[in-house]
């Protein structure tokens, strides 16, 4: 029988999850992507993570930034190239252009002498990985392609006779055009990476795109990732691990005994809860309830806040007679407020999951999601819900949602829209004009896994939060955002028209 | 006329490498006479010292001295072409007015 193809992980997270589990051992594979990608930081990270995660030695050949502007570079993604050279693990071979030195082309030529440095160097280290950035420059300095592409090819075959995991980079000129320039990609058809760096509504997205990863599976498809500092990229792999999710049964408080009465006894644990509504309609009021209720019940909750600052958040808590002051002292609270546009939806999400991580909560609330929406495009927006949103579950957290509906009335929101079906309750905050006097109404839309209650109801607010009345009952059309009241004598007749089918 | 210092880089004795090194020693012989140092050498077998001078493709002739210091990669097939490049030219051009 034939063995299946080896996969080294390349320590990139989150790529090797989309690689599913790495790239192919002892291949090559090529990383495509337009000026300012991140390919360089993608063939560092291979190589220093290779180092440093698997405990496998690097070569870097560099065509392109002289060695020294690399080591600089690097500096500020954690990765201390000089150390690992002077530790024997890391290996240069240096083909940087040198700009004062003009070179005389006479006759024929081949790239032993490249080939001899690059075995070399894998030698003197024991390299089992290699990066060629970029091997486009080559071509810039040599001007007779096919014999420069017959060389590639040449030291390609010598890399895979090495046995080293190879990455090599090559530009792009288009995000959706040719794979790269010069026809490079025909010598290391194996696989294929692509970046891309897309400027959508006039916002940079990053997205990475496995092409193909001959003999092996992977996920397709673009995927967004991110750069940070001391990490360098970090993929955000979507709802791939979204339907794998337990789901228990077990019933936490929304901190409203009324609402959890509405939900059939609660809301699921591991379960996602949206909250719709216009501004002023209570939603974080429902989530200082869901705080308090949370710690009442000894649990821990992540308050991430995108609309008001922390003092804004504890006054108004204070009036509805909670003090998140206290409970965050207990340990029982941790609020983080964010101004939506001090980073990349993608760094909000690796943001979000460092904090998940540190402080371990039982329930994260985000106030509101619909703040986050104003700086990323709609496909953005709905990966990274997608994204927090299975983090959360796997991790078997309670997540509230708030979401801000652009009309008073009602209507639907773009999160709503996009994100609804992601949620596994949706709670809607509704105004309802009576009377000439405005009433605030709450309904259960949806509860996946549990009956709930159909009716809406009136919520009230006072100082001690909020309060669930009776049903509206003779009122229709409050969702339409249209409230019509109802004569009683209709009333009668309408219950009549349907009790008495049955009777 | 002053002394020339001559490296040819080669990536072991191929056709391509022969070549070079007969036309260089050639070319030498008649308008340096004994003012030249050749040295060949074989990064197969030294490779460190073609990192160091970052060779890449091969053959590279490297005439050291005298200054200015130039590159040349190929098999140096063609003659006039190497003169030139070695600054050994007697045509008008204007590095030869000033390397002399």
């Amino acid at each position: 029988m034939v063995e299946g193809l080896k996969k080294t992980p390349t320590g990139i997270r989150g790529f090797d999850f989309i690689a599913d589990g790495g790239l192919p051992q002892g291949r090559t594979v090529l990383v495509a992507g337009s000026a300012g990608s991140g390919k360089t930081v993608f063939a560092t990270q291979f190589l220093a993570a290779g180092v440093q995660v698997e405990g496998e030695n690097g070569v870097f050949v560099t065509f392109e930034e002289h060695p020294k502007d690399l080591r600089r570079n690097m500096v500020s993604f954690g990765w201390d190239i000089p150390t690992l050279e002077a530790e024997g693990k890391w290996a240069f071979v240096d083909a940087s252009p040198e700009p004062a030195q003009e070179v005389e082309i006479i006759g024929d030529y081949d790239f032993g002498a490249l080939l001899a440095r690059i075995e070399h160097a894998a030698h003197s280290v024991g390299a089992k990985r290699i990066v060629l950035d970029s091997i486009g420059c080559v071509f810039s300095h040599f001007p007779n392609l096919s014999r420069v592409r017959y060389e590639l090819f040449r030291i390609a075959s010598a890399l895979r006779e090495m046995n080293l995991t190879a990455v090599l980079t090559a530009e792009r000129t288009d995000e959706y055009g040719d794979i790269a320039r010069y026809g490079v990609e025909e010598f290391v058809a194996d696989s294929v990476v692509i970046l891309r760096n897309v400027l959508e509504d006039e916002k940079r997205r990053r997205t990475i795109e496995i092409l193909k990863l001959r003999g092996t599976t992977h996920r397709k498809g673009e995927y967004p990732f991110t750069v940070i500092p001391y990490e360098g990229i970090i993929v955000i792999p979507l709802s791939a691990i979204e339907l794998k999710q337990r789901s228990a049964n077990v019933r936490v408080t929304s901190g409203n005994p009324d609402l959890d009465r509405m939900c059939g006894g609660g809301l699921f644990r591991d379960s996602i809860i949206l909250i719709s509504g216009a501004t002023g309609t209570g939603k974080t009021l429902m989530v200082t309830h869901f705080v308090s209720g949370a710690a009442a019940s000894g649990e821990r909750c992540l308050l991430l806040a995108y609309e008001e600052s922390r003092e804004q958040l504890g006054r108004n808590a204070i009036g509805w007679g909670v003090d998140f002051d206290s409970l965050e002292k207990q340990g029982k609270l941790k609020v983080v407020c964010e101004y939506p546009e001090s980073a990349s939806l993608e760094d909000h999400v690796i943001h979000i999951k460092e904090q998940i991580d540190s402080f371990k909560p039982t329930r994260v609330a985000i106030d509101s999601v619909s703040a986050l929406e104003r700086i990323s495009t709609i496909r953005g927006f709905r990966e990274f819900v997608l994204a927090v949103t299975s983090f959360i579950k796997h991790k078997e957290i309670t997540g509230l949602f708030t979401a801000t509906t652009p009309t008073l009335t009602g209507g639907s929101s773009v999160t709503e829209t996009h994100i609804s079906s992601i949620t596994d309750t949706i709670i809607l905050l509704r105004y309802v004009e009576l009377y000439g006097e405005m009433r605030r109404g709450v309904t259960v839309l949806k509860m996946r896994g549990s009956p709930h209650e159909k009716e809406i109801r009136e919520l009230s607010i006072d100082h001690t939060g909020m309060h669930i009345g009776a049903p509206f009952r003779n009122v229709a059309g409050i969702l339409a955002g249209n409230p019509v009241q109802i004569a009683v004598a209709e009333m009668e007749r309408l219950d009549q028209l349907f009790t008495s089918v049955g009777s | 006329m002053s002394k020339y210092t001559l490296k040819l880089y080669i990536a072991g004795r191929t056709a391509r490498t022969k070549q070079a090194i007969s036309t260089l020693r050639q070319i030498c012989e008649e308008e340096l006479g004994r003012t030249y140092e050749l040295a060949v050498i074989d990064i197969l077998e030294r490779p460190q010292l073609a990192e160091n001078e970052k060779i890449l493709a091969t053959p590279t002739l490297v005439k050291e001295l005298p200054p200015p210091l130039r590159r040349v990669v190929g098999d140096l097939s063609n003659r006039e072409r190497l003169l030139v490049g070695l600054d050994l030219a007697v045509s008008d051009s204007p590095r030869h007015e000033s390397g002399d």
